[in-house]
């Protein structure tokens, strides 16, 4: 017990401990073999100081959620380039409130028509992300969606990133 | 707790993350059998680790056993920031007849990596006590702290591959003191087999008991059902044990120095010229006031 206590109290009084990286999973849904997108995503997302866990090409919605459920992934970063996002990212999104984890924080990017948004983000994906997009933006959107409490996957459709706003 | 038990692999996450994080503490669970419960996989980069590792977690699985894996990457020592890629390489987890019986957690070493080994060890131990029958723990044997996670096991098993030097570089890098058994992968690459003749003969060096050094293809699985039966019933080798206990020592001694709370404050006096190392020690050593 005491040694419990002592940890807490050096994990208070030592401010770097005090943010601790975030543990975000990058993949791959569908067929769709392109991933250097990911990777450089993978790639600035660490950079940023967080734990990054990439689940490889081709990875089925299931198989998906089974890492951010056994790496107690905060947030959840799906690429897409194939054009099967429509189906996809809603499916996951769903598939989560399933397995209750609707706390996880979904997001989005690869080749995305803009049409195709609003109902990407009524599904609960929080933020997507095109071509030219700066590693810059997105790790700001990652500090800005974890301070919220809406921006789970479990909220449905409601705030979402605004880059402009 | 009770829902980790019960088998919520999400509330099992949330605990392991709770340890990793230094908000919970576990205790060493009792045993009353002999067998090895923590197994550490460890060797040079690209050597196969976890295409090996793969390979013999569909066996044990088929052994009827059910095995949580602790991936340790190492964090960026410049962003703190971690890629944990060794998941992509565990294609047990897609099975759909094995993958409830497997359970793979990738673990960044992060900045304070002398307590790693010993966060390692507890997650290990929060494993077994929720119900795992065996954890492995899977790590680039380089760098003090990745050699100090292998530490944490009951059993070390070294990883080689052609190509890597003769016998001695594996002895350079200390590990080869370590390990129950030695494992040369890629046994179907040019020069496997003499580099596992070059270990065995520089094992044997020694005159303690030396290792059985085993010839695998984790890419073919060739030799892979008969080592994974083999590594089932290892026995510590009594010199490994010794180096181990070192190893297990020194980490319990760096993390109670890293958990001093005047820790930051002494190495900037040092920084800053106002205290030699040997004054820091000696305050480090008076332990939390």
């Amino acid at each position: 017990m005491r040694g419990i206590q002592r940890l807490f109290h050096n994990h208070q009084s030592n401010p770097r401990d005090m943010d601790q990286p975030l543990r975000i999973v990058i993949a791959k849904p569908g067929l769709d073999g392109h991933d250097r997108g990911a990777k450089v995503v993978a790639r600035a997302l660490r950079d940023a100081g967080h734990e990054v866990i990439y689940t490889g090409l081709r990875r089925t919605p299931e198989q998906i959620i089974e890492t951010v459920r056994d790496e107690d992934a905060v947030l959840l970063g799906l690429s897409s380039l194939s054009g099967a996002h429509g189906h996809l990212f809603p499916r996951i999104c769903e598939t989560l409130r399933e397995h209750n984890m609707g706390d996880v924080i979904v997001f989005g990017g690869g080749i995305i028509p803009e049409d195709d948004w609003p109902p990407l983000f009524e599904a609960g994906v929080r933020a997507l992300f095109g071509p030219g997009t700066t590693s810059e933006e997105m790790v700001e959107f990652i500090a800005t969606a974890v301070k919220r409490d809406d921006a789970g996957v479990g909220h449905g459709a409601g705030w979402h990133w605004n880059p402009s706003a | 707790m009770d829902a980790a038990k019960a088998g919520d692999r999400r509330a099992l996450a949330r605990l392991l993350s709770a340890i990793e994080n230094g908000e919970l503490h576990i205790q060493e669970p009792q045993r009353n059998d002999s067998d090895w419960k923590i197994l550490a996989l460890t060797g040079p980069p690209g050597v196969g680790k976890s295409c090996l590792l793969d390979r013999l977690l569909h066996e044990w699985v088929d052994h009827g056993l059910r095995i949580a894996v602790l991936a340790v990457d190492p964090s960026s020592p410049r962003s703190g920031g971690a890629l944990l890629g060794d998941r992509v390489r565990m294609q047990v987890v897609d099975d759909v007849e094995r993958k409830d019986s497997v359970y793979v957690r990738s673990v960044a070493t992060r900045k304070t990596s002398g307590s790693v080994p010993l966060v390692v060890r507890e997650m290990a131990f929060c494993l077994l006590d929720v119900g795992w029958d065996k954890v492995v723990i899977e790590t680039v044997g380089a760098g003090q702290s990745e050699v100090r996670c292998a530490a944490v096991a009951d059993r070390i098993v070294l990883v080689e591959g052609p190509a890597r030097g003769d016998g001695v570089q594996a002895e350079k890098a200390g590990l080869l003191e370590l390990a129950d058994a030695v494992i040369v992968n890629k046994s179907d690459l040019d020069g496997a087999q003499r580099h596992a003749d070059e270990l065995r003969e520089s094992l044997h060096l020694g005159h303690e008991e030396a290792p059985e050094v085993h010839l695998v293809s984790a890419l073919h699985g060739t030799g892979i059902a008969d080592v994974a039966s083999t590594l089932l019933s290892v026995e510590q080798s009594t010199r490994a044990g010794r180096a181990r206990w070192r190893e297990r020592l020194l980490s319990h001694h760096e993390r109670q120095l890293l958990q001093h709370i005047k820790f930051e404050l002494l190495l900037s006096k040092i920084e800053e010229g106002l205290m030699s190392f040997d004054e820091a020690y000696a305050e480090l050593r008076n332990g939390n006031e």
